[in-house]
């Protein structure tokens, strides 16, 4: 007998974040959290889980949640209806919509966080029962160049290699990949390989990022030049000797074009620095460590597929590859680093506009196969719009009807204002969310269907090695939210469909799945998991992780394409000679910057999850543009003061980060704010629509945009248990702190504004700190012992600080010495402030930190061992050595200082 | 030969000078302190203390016998001095002897003003000044008599709570509309009458009193406005008057206070005034240090040396205990002045301080004073406060170590 709570026993699911898809044991504590720890015995991550992952138990709160179905009413207010009014209703109004403007007028934009069965069930009623194939997903934002740059080389959306070969690699080269910060617990696992077996890392990135203070060699390459770079290297390789002739001649086709293209290109190493903007030197350096290690993989993300060049990127890659058979092999492919957890579940559903189902495409012989497969003779025929062109087409008024599934366009689509705009003309918009309230949900939806979130769903997910894996329900489901397949299904039944998603689970949904990727694949198609089609509803709860293939009958398979067998109708492998690289914009001089935009360490997509957690707070708190020291000079913007960014599209205020990781002419944003937790830092807002001819994929790296400085007076932060509305004159970011919320806020509005704000926000017991000619108010009140509301506001470069205070609110209970002190702003027991926060999962500041580093620490192994910083996800290491390397040389500064006394 | 110097009045300066004298001019002097009070001279800051029974009568003395003695003093207490002979260089003494000086000090201290209200001669009424009224109201206390106290200021607040604290009902009263008006601002003032209230006092502001009833005995005290408070006793703690009338007599300039120059000379030769009874540049202090300060310049000049007294930086404490009340300097803030300010109301905390010129001038505390003597000194030396300016309201410590980082 046991006496836990079987209800509380340990859960094995996989981590909804990025797409390296790790392994997770959550172990609930009864009242709607869990513990959460890596799974030991995944392949994906052997129990490592980076700072966002060891940070979920922090976000599984229920206060931002939708709990109950919603419409919008006459009055235009959200009220609580029944599902059976809500599901109606979507049916009903779809179905008109259908009648009236044909099946074009309808469509979906589905997630990369959705579980394969929702896809499965989206993909299927959209195309297989409605009949349009206006199915897209925020996929397009995040592998799309990928999926068309595989499909174009290969045959088909496969991904050849696997983790292994990270590990079995001699040489890493990284193609606009921070995989330092998005992608950690991999990038581990290739650190050890550089320390185990002695891997060398190349970064190819405009930007300087913190993978690349890892590197043997770091090229920092002009944007968009990236096909440029590799078409001098196959050049290169074949002045030089180095191609695989046996398998070009064997197993592919296209390359003598391609190679006069890539000569065309650039033909030289000379050339080939011309085009990127890189010293010959260095181009020489890579070319021969490419040329010279047959164990290469090349890893590559969103600065080579959010490009309107990303497909030909790809492929520029993919051709090296191919021409020395470097590709399905231990330790040597091509290697896409996906962004989302199921970005690859979504593809093998075929959950995109360009995809019909189950890596099967628009082509007659498919759609007929999957039209008799789903008994669905309505099926779409041809291509849907892709995600830009369907928002395009929804402010054109031809999609009248949207379903948005689990993700927020109105903040991550490039310009996102006109979608926002464009969402108000739909006449029928429907959510299913997890939140509340979001910039989408607030861009006026008329229908909110509560879903359930991660630890609530069940289902499989894929990771960038093609392994699926279970996430599984540990919590209970809150209020009325129910699976999105459960949701569509009924809208299915509700639209007369009843029979063909008459699903009771999500195995049933998996199993028919299954069934239809071995369906008449005969091995044509490179996603089969056939072995799995008649898996039980036991057997599906206990699924261990699985790569794919899994053909019936048939040994797993960890690679492609070592021996050829491309999935193209001649099975070669297909050389693609890309266009001559050159974005799709012009700096000019009244847009003399190119805006770069990503993501930051801590955060995830558009923080309505990562946005919950303190921890992941602290390490970047606020919005930021970076700017190269010489753009800061000339265009008048110094670090920690506030610049406008503007583009074609629309502006952004963000604070300043001053840095020669970025290159001369290049602004670099991250994409995670919004107008749900920043007043004017949505920088999809920014970004160019262009896209990329083939894939659909935006360019959101390389938008023409100015800089100019935007001047605060005043600047300070709030933390209150509650969340409040500040006075909108300011501009503010909203952070989780331990105990509440946090905002940090500028303005040039009077402090007796604020005075009168606190007083009025708050209870009697308040204390203040007035010092108007200094420029400084501070107001903190009370519930007995217990910081209910705090504000400090300051002249701009000082308004006291934050840490020491958030330590503070964090209390349950003040002592009547740390009340006395609290409107300091400084610590009050003697000991500094711990800084910001620069190892998130152990919560160490960069003060403790340059502390430890003075007093004799000088490697991360010894920072480690004294405060545990860098030792779990590791993803601050390059932190820390940046730290070591600055507080060294203060030290020696002063040292000498003290020798010339 | 020594050369006489006489001092009249017996109390915490005259105890200074001596003290001051002996360390600089050792031997010049044959002093003599004539005092009326029929005790040894004592620190009456401590009165309240003594009434509130937090310190015994007896612990108060500031020197005992043997240290007078061991100086050389010829100590005539509880005898009163009738007149100065200026030209005659003579002091004259109720029922004794007249002695001759060659300096004369008069430290004669100030006498506690008494309303010019009818029923104020009553029996029943009585101010708090000196040790005989402490045996008198405590005996009030004991006896839980009611008891209106009238005045606000520091001393009546220190009557009020020793009365209290012993026993007695008490009502404050005070004319103006905020206590202590004269040291604090009106949220100060506001914040002290809670505490104050706290300990049980009632206080009653705007009160101008009219009259005290009883017929025998007091019985209640009318206001001007017709309110009317029942009181068994009533004690006049409404300011003090300098007691000048020796000098007054003698033909001695005075104001408010013997007029004194910057040796502490007064108008007459060879003539010197200390403490409550001085006034110094047009100001009477009624404290405690001013006389100290005025103590030691005097010791010096006597002793030969050059010491001018220059006026003195005053502030003000109310020991009352767990009600911590400091004010000094410019501390309502003149024009051109900026003010820092920290509330806590409810943790009994209000601090104000004021900066002119990049300098503390003025400063306000009640409820936490522990950095009171700092901000003091800062006023005192006039120190520029810019690099602490963000931090001086939080304490010496904080600020120095932010200077120092």
């Amino acid at each position: 007998m046991t006496a836990v709570d079987p209800a509380l026993r340990i859960t094995p699911t996989t981590c909804p974040y990025c797409g390296v898809g790790c392994g997770v044991l959550a172990t609930p504590d009864g009242s709607g959290g869990a513990a959460i720890a890596g799974d030991p015995e995944h392949p994906a991550n052997f129990g490592r889980l980076c700072s966002k992952g060891s940070a979920l138990g922090e976000t599984l709160r229920l206060e931002d949640r939708l709990l109950y179905p919603m419409i919008r009413c006459s009055k235009g207010t959200l009220e609580q209806v029944a599902w059976s009014d809500a599901l109606d209703h979507v049916a009903h109004r779809f179905q008109h919509i259908v009648a009236r403007d044909g099946p074009g007028a309808v469509a979906f934009y589905l997630s990369g966080q959705l579980l394969t069965e929702d896809y499965y069930v989206a993909n299927k009623l959209m195309k297989g029962f409605v009949g349009s194939a206006n199915v897209d997903t925020n996929s397009r934002l995040c592998m799309s160049s990928s999926v068309a740059g595989h499909r174009r080389a290969f045959g088909a959306d496969t991904v050849p290699g696997c983790y292994e070969d990270l590990d079995e690699a001699d040489l890493l080269v990284f193609v606009g990949s921070n995989a330092a910060w998005c992608h950690p617990v991999l990038f581990q696992r290739m650190l050890a390989n550089k320390q185990k077996r002695g891997a060398r890392m190349v970064v190819i990135d405009p930007r300087r990022t913190d993978t690349a203070g890892d590197a043997d060699l770091f090229l920092g390459l002009k944007p968009g030049t990236d096909s440029a770079l590799f078409a001098g290297l196959l050049a290169y390789l074949a002045d030089n000797g180095l191609l695989d002739h046996d398998f070009i001649a064997r197993h592919t086709s296209g390359f003598d074009e391609t190679l006069a293209r890539a000569k065309s290109m650039a033909g030289s190493v000379a050339a080939t620095a011309l085009a990127t903007g890189l010293a010959e030197q260095d181009v020489a350096v890579f070319f021969q460590m490419f040329a010279n290690t047959p164990r290469v993989v090349t890893l590559y993300s969103q600065g080579v597929n959010q490009s309107a060049q990303g497909t030909d990127k790809v492929n520029a890659i993919v051709n090296c590859h191919l021409a020395t058979g470097r590709i399905g092999k231990t330790g040597a492919s091509p290697f896409s680093l996906t962004g989302q957890p199921n970005a690859m579940g979504g593809r093998e559903v075929g959950g995109l506009a360009n995809q019909l189902a189950a890596h099967m495409a628009f082509t007659p012989p498919d759609i007929d196969r999957v039209r008799r497969f789903w008994k669905a003779p309505r099926i779409a025929t041809h291509e849907g719009l892709k995600a830009v062109q369907m928002f395009q087409a929804i402010a054109r008024g031809e999609i009248k009807a949207l379903w948005v599934m689990g993700t927020n366009p109105a903040v991550s689509l490039p310009d996102a204002d006109g979608v926002r705009e464009a969402l108000k003309k739909l006449d029928l918009f429907v959510i299913s969310e997890n939140v509340r309230s979001n910039d989408t949900v607030n861009a006026g939806a008329h229908v909110l269907l509560p879903a359930l979130a991660w630890g609530e769903k069940s289902g499989t997910v894929t990771n960038s090695e093609r392994r699926i894996s279970r996430q599984r329900a540990f919590l209970p489901a809150p209020g009325e939210a129910r699976p999105d397949w459960w949701i569509l299904s009924e809208v299915a039944k509700r639209l007369g469909f009843g029979a063909a998603f008459d699903f009771k689970s999500a195995a049933d949904i998996f199993r028919e799945h299954a069934a239809l990727s071995a369906f008449e694949n005969n091995g044509n198609r490179d996603f089969d998991i056939g072995a799995l089609k008649a898996v039980s509803d036991e057997g599906f709860d206990l699924m261990a992780p699985v790569q794919w293939p899994i053909r019936a009958g048939e040994q797993p398979q960890a690679r492609f394409f070592s021996e050829g067998g491309f999935f193209s109708n001649d099975r070669l492998g297909r050389f693609v000679a890309p266009e001559m690289p050159s974005l799709r914009t012009e700096t000019s001089a009244s847009r003399p910057l190119r805006l770069n935009t990503g993501r930051i360490r801590d955060q995830w997509h558009t923080m309505t999850r990562t946005g919950l957690s303190p921890r992941l707070g602290a390490h970047l708190p606020e919005p930021f543009v970076e700017v190269h020291p010489d753009d800061a000079l000339r265009f008048g913007v110094s670090d920690g003061s506030f610049a406008r960014v503007t583009t074609d599209y629309g502006q952004c205020t963000l604070k300043v980060v001053v840095s020669e990781r970025q290159q001369r002419g290049m602004l670099f944003a991250p994409i995670h704010w919004s107008e749900a937790n920043a007043t004017s830092a949505r920088v999809g807002a920014l970004v160019a629509p262009f896209t990329d001819p083939f894939s659909g994929q935006p360019e959101n790296k390389a938008t023409p945009a100015s800089i100019a400085p935007y001047e605060y007076v005043f600047s300070g932060f709030v933390l209150s248990r509650t969340p409040l509305e500040l006075p909108a004159h300011a501009w503010w970011a909203r952070v989780a702190v331990t105990g509440g919320h946090g905002y940090l806020f500028a303005d040039n509005a009077d402090l007796l504004g604020w005075q009168d704000w606190l007083r009025a926000s708050c209870g009697d017991d308040i204390a203040e700190f007035r010092d108007f000619g200094g420029g400084v108010y501070r107001g903190a009140s009370f519930a007995g012992e217990r910081i209910e509301t705090c504000l400090f506001i300051g002249p701009a470069h000082d308004a006291g600080d934050w840490n020491v205070v958030k330590g503070l609110f964090a209390s349950d209970a003040l002592s009547s010495e740390q009340r006395r002190m609290l409107l300091s702003g400084k610590s009050t027991d003697g000991l500094a402030s711990a800084g910001p926060i620069v190892c998130a999962c152990f919560g160490v500041g960069r003060t403790t930190i340059c502390d430890t580093i003075a007093s004799g620490a000088c490697t991360p192994a010894e920072i480690g061992a004294k405060l545990k910083a860098g030792t779990n996800c590791g993803s601050c290491i390059p932190e820390l050595k940046r730290l070591i390397a600055q507080t060294g040389t203060a030290d020696s500064g002063q040292r000498k200082v003290a020798a010339a006394n | 030969m020594s050369e006489p110097l006489v001092i009249v009045g017996n109390g915490m300066a005259a105890a200074r000078l001596v003290d001051e004298l002996s360390k600089a001019a050792l031997g010049r002097y044959a002093i003599a302190v004539i005092g009326d009070e029929p005790r040894l001279a004592y620190n009456r800051v401590l009165l309240s203390s003594v009434l509130a029974g937090e310190t015994a009568s007896h612990e108060i003395e500031l020197r005992p016998a043997s240290w007078w003695q061991d100086r050389g003093v010829t100590l005539k207490y509880g005898c009163i001095a009738t007149e100065i002979d200026v030209g005659r260089r003579e002091l004259k003494i109720e029922n004794d002897e007249s002695i001759s000086f060659s300096k004369l000090i008069l430290a004669t201290g100030s006498a506690p003003l008494r309303l010019n209200v009818p029923g104020a001669d009553l029996p029943g009424v009585h101010t708090f000044r000196d040790s005989r009224d402490v045996d008198l109201l405590l005996t009030l206390a004991a006896q839980r008599k009611r008891v209106v106290v009238v005045g606000g200021g520091l001393l009546g607040l220190e009557a009020a709570y020793g009365l209290a604290k012993a026993g007695a009902p008490v009502t404050l009263i005070h004319l103006m509309d905020r206590l202590m008006e004269r040291q604090l601002d009106a949220p100060a003032a506001e914040l002290l009458k809670s505490l104050v209230e706290r300990k049980g006092i009632k206080v009653v502001l705007n009160a101008n009193t009219a009259r005290i009833h009883g017929e025998s005995c007091v019985t209640g005290v009318e206001l001007a406005d017709g309110r009317k408070i029942d009181a068994d006793a009533v004690i006049f703690a409404a300011g003090i008057r300098p007691n000048i009338a020796l000098a007054k007599e003698a033909g001695i300039s005075v104001n408010r206070g013997i007029v004194v120059d910057d040796h502490l000379q007064t108008a007459a030769p060879d003539v010197f005034a200390i403490g409550e009874c001085a006034e110094h540049r047009g100001t009477c202090y009624g404290l405690v240090e001013p006389a100290y300060e005025q103590a030691r310049v005097l010791a010096q000049h006597l002793a030969g040396k050059d010491a001018r007294y220059a006026g003195s930086v005053v502030s003000t404490n109310l020991k009352v205990s767990g009600v911590s009340v400091f004010s000094a300097g410019d501390f309502m803030g003149t024009d051109g002045s900026e003010q820092i300010v920290l509330s806590d109301v409810r943790h009994g905390t209000y601090k104000k301080l004021v900066i002119s010129e990049g300098k503390l001038t003025g400063a306000v505390l009640v409820g936490d004073t522990s950095d009171a003597l700092w901000y003091l000194e800062l006023i005192r030396n006039k120190t520029p406060t810019a690099r602490i300016r963000a931090d001086m309201m939080f304490g010496r410590s904080l600020a120095l170590a932010t200077e120092a980082a």
